[in-house]
């Protein structure tokens, strides 16, 4: 697997997560991916950014270009320093949540793309992977 | 303020969403739209989300409060121009938006508009 091209961008206030949609529009498009998961992935990325910013303070959105063989692949990496997920299991559970959301962003996110990852540890920040493939 | 024109058609308000909304700015369209139909006594509103290429589960959510609240205001609400990949997207993020009247285009969605405000 060989990574075509890679960035970052700040998500630190609401407007950001627009931009951050924007990139993955945009992403999405030059890998190639076919509409409806040009508009899961783009979804998917706009639930995770604004938990960056609602729940852990702000972050980064790092993203990949990848390429394995014929396919092509895009990968959003979702990163914040906040307080963490005591209760991983917990927030993977639909309809639960700790802010006044509907308690779909992670679980719904985990859906939307083909594949996802969670790392978080109270104190730790949390870190959200996740990838589409052509 | 950045806001989301919200027109006023006979009885009904029309409100076109062209521009890829954060979140501040769908609330004020929802503290808007519970405002206008207050003053003019709207009795439907149309909400056009053609231009929207993705809804997410704030947006979805700002749409069922709309619906919601102006049903309480006695106004119809209909959502109409959801985009095929849109609504594809939306029931498997888990979010199929209960109590929320859609229609394909805007000419199907006044009908349904006209149709529920003489029933009522």
């Amino acid at each position: 697997m060989n990574t075509l091209r890679q960035g970052s961008q700040p998500i630190a206030i609401e407007q950001d997560v627009v931009l951050a949609r924007q990139t993955a529009r945009k992403l999405s498009i030059e890998c190639g991916l076919r509409l409806v998961d040009q508009t899961k992935l783009i979804t998917a990325a706009s639930e995770l950014a604004r938990n960056a910013v609602i729940y852990g303070g702000g972050g980064h959105m790092d993203w990949e270009l990848l390429e394995d063989g014929t396919r092509r692949g895009l990968r959003l990496i979702f990163r914040d320093e906040g307080p963490g997920i005591p209760d991983v299991k917990l927030a993977m559970t639909d309809g639960w949540t700790s802010g006044g959301g509907l308690g779909l962003g992670l679980t719904g996110a985990r859906r939307l793309v083909d594949e996802f990852s969670l790392e978080s540890a109270p104190g730790a920040g949390t870190r959200v992977t996740i990838c589409k493939w052509t | 303020m950045e806001r989301i024109p919200i027109l006023r058609m006979g009885e009904f308000l029309l409100v076109t969403i062209q521009v890829d909304m954060h979140d501040q700015l769908a609330m004020t369209l929802q503290d808007d739209l519970s405002e206008r139909i207050s003053s003019t006594g709207a009795r439907g509103v149309l909400i056009d989300i053609s231009a929207l290429d993705i809804v997410d589960s704030f947006i979805g959510r700002m749409i069922a409060t709309i619906s919601g609240l102006s049903r309480i205001m006695d106004a119809e609400t209909v959502v109409v121009g959801m985009q095929p990949a849109v609504a594809i997207t939306l029931v498997e993020l888990g979010l199929t938006l209960p109590g929320v009247i859609t229609a394909l285009d805007v000419e199907r969605g006044m009908k349904l508009l006209r149709d529920r405000v003489q029933s009522r």
